[in-house]
């Protein structure tokens, strides 16, 4: 490179530069061709005096540089290895096969040992890039704040209706919490967890991290809770984060309960996370046709695990019935919207051994948040 | 030296693989995340050949298949990745680094390791029941991500590359 900056550098050696100088310009003519850059007219304006002198060669390292910025570097490649290719390739098919063989083989200890490196790493990260991510949420235009307000107030208005003539439901609810409390099973705590990590969805797993494992007191097959209702359940504990699957994964299933009617199901993802992501219901009696709107909360396991009764999971939006085989298909809207989770809390039981602050109370209470 | 690039690929594997589980959710399209490590591949196939490559992918594509919150079959993205380095490296000698041709490379790659992985998750049913129409959206979609990073992610990375292959031109 120093090599042509003396070549076309040396003629404008003392001159301080100026495009309207007529000798300056043959010069730049001349030295055109050497630099052979279709990009002359577009470089800045050149320093003057000394550091003129290095305009050329500044220019050409220019050109030089946008063409290195792809290059692939001076070292010429060895040709591919076709025996290196075929080992690799069955070494993931090893992989894949031990993965499928057993459930806690060598991959299950290898996948505990990565979490336990790159969870940690996943959580700084998260927390690193917070402010920042959560920038989208802050930054809502003035009339979408205002269309907020006014709904808000709508909701507000009908929530004191409702409150007015709620009295006696109040009573009885009273009366029905007492109950579920002398019965004793139902005090959990919730443990406080972020979301720090999501799966993508080329895997067609809906899958997070949560940055509390069993060091907080997260055990496997544990209810994972928002405020708005049923995240899912946890898939895998390890030391200090754990995975969580959620209801809206392929392979998810919860039994559930539709609402007034108590008619009993069992609700399945789809895969699907976005906007349109819904659950399918499938009704144990096929005659029970749920409506629109109604509530769906979760139908419970024995032991609470892996899902506890009585939680929301969502709404009914649609409901197709087939003439044909007489079958009806009910599609839930679930009421968390997965794609902006970020506080969720593990419900454990009381008296959980936790590194940080259990939240407790009554299960009633904690999924109404 | 060769230590040191090991080491400045691991990090790097390791980077692009945090923003992609912990950032790139933020801005996914239908949680369609950028494979950023698919690109530090495609990176190292680019400068230093398919050999270096494919073990690269090998342990890049373990990782992203044990790193939480990764559920699928492990080995799945393992062998995408081998597959993306092998390619890379051998599309490598025969074009002219230019934009164009990096943009290409890393499109047909992208195509390749995505198709890979939905179509591993097709044969082993892992999940099950997944829709044909979802699985080329989610490719399609990766491969937009990847070519719409690829000038931001990869001419640094390779200037990286390139600055350990050859410490004393990299100062001038």
């Amino acid at each position: 490179m120093s090599g042509v900056t003396d070549l076309v550098g040396r003629p404008r050696e003392g001159a301080p530069h100026d495009p309207l100088d007529g000798e300056a310009l043959a010069r730049d003519e001349a030295a055109r061709p050497a630099v052979r850059s279709p990009f002359r007219d577009l470089s800045a304006p050149e320093p003057r005096g000394e550091r003129g002198r290095l305009g050329a060669g500044r220019l050409l390292s220019r050109v030089e540089r946008r063409e290195r910025r792809w290059s692939a570097g001076p070292v010429p490649a060895r040709p591919a290895s076709r025996s290196l290719l075929v080992a690799l390739v069955l070494a993931s098919a090893t992989v894949v096969t031990l993965d499928l063989a057993a459930d806690d083989g060598p991959v299950g200890a290898a996948r505990a040992v990565v979490a336990d490196v790159v969870g940690p790493l996943e959580t700084a990260t998260a927390a690193v890039v917070r402010p920042v991510t959560s920038l989208g949420e802050a930054l809502t235009t003035r009339s979408e704040l205002e269309d907020r307000v006014a709904d808000l107030e709508a909701a507000n208005a009908e929530l004191r209706d409702q409150l007015a003539g709620a009295g006696i439901d109040q009573q009885r609810l009273a009366a029905y919490d007492a109950l579920a409390a002398s019965a004793g099973d139902l005090d959990r705590a919730v443990v406080p967890a972020r979301v720090v990590g999501w799966g993508a969805a080329q895997t067609f797993t809906s899958t997070v991290t949560i940055d509390a494992g069993t060091d907080d007191g997260v055990v496997e097959d544990a209810t994972v809770i928002a405020t708005d209702g049923l995240v899912g359940r946890v898939l895998r504990a390890d030391a200090s984060t754990a995975t969580v699957l959620l209801v809206t994964d392929a392979e998810s299933t919860v039994g559930a309960r539709v609402g007034s009617s108590g008619t009993l199901g069992f609700l399945s993802g789809t895969g699907e996370v976005g906007d349109g992501s819904a659950l399918d219901l499938e009704l144990v009696d096929a005659t029970e046709v749920p409506d629109r709107g109604e509530e769906v909360l979760t139908w419970g396991s024995q032991d609470g695990a892996p899902y506890l009764a009585g939680i929301r999971i969502g709404r009914v939006t649609h409901v197709y019935s087939s003439v044909r085989d007489s079958s009806i298909r009910v599609e839930v809207a679930p009421s968390v919207d997965m794609t902006t989770l970020d506080v969720v809390g593990v419900v454990v039981p009381t008296g959980t051994d936790s590194a940080r602050g259990l939240i407790t109370g009554s299960l009633a209470q904690g999924s109404d948040r | 030296m060769s230590a040191l690039r090991a080491v400045a690929t691991g990090l790097a594997v390791l980077v692009a693989l945090l923003l992609q589980v912990t950032v790139a959710p933020h801005v996914a399209w239908h949680g369609v995340v950028p494979d950023l490590v698919l690109l530090v591949v495609v990176a190292v196939a680019l400068a230093r050949g398919p050999n270096p490559a494919m073990v690269v992918g090998f342990a890049a594509g373990l990782l992203v298949d044990l790193a939480p919150p990764a559920d699928h079959v492990a080995g799945r993205w393992a062998l995408a990745l081998v597959l993306v380095g092998y390619l890379a490296g051998r599309l490598r000698p025969d074009v002219r680094p230019t934009a164009l041709s990096s943009l290409a490379t890393v499109a047909g790659c992208a195509f390749v390791g995505a198709s890979v992985v939905a179509l591993t998750g097709l044969v082993l049913s892992d999940p099950a029941g997944v829709a044909t129409g979802d699985l080329m959206l989610g490719v399609l979609v990766s491969v937009a991500w990847d070519v719409a990073l690829t000038p931001l992610v990869l001419p640094p990375l390779l200037a990286l590359l390139r600055r350990l292959e050859t410490p004393e031109r990299g100062t001038a």
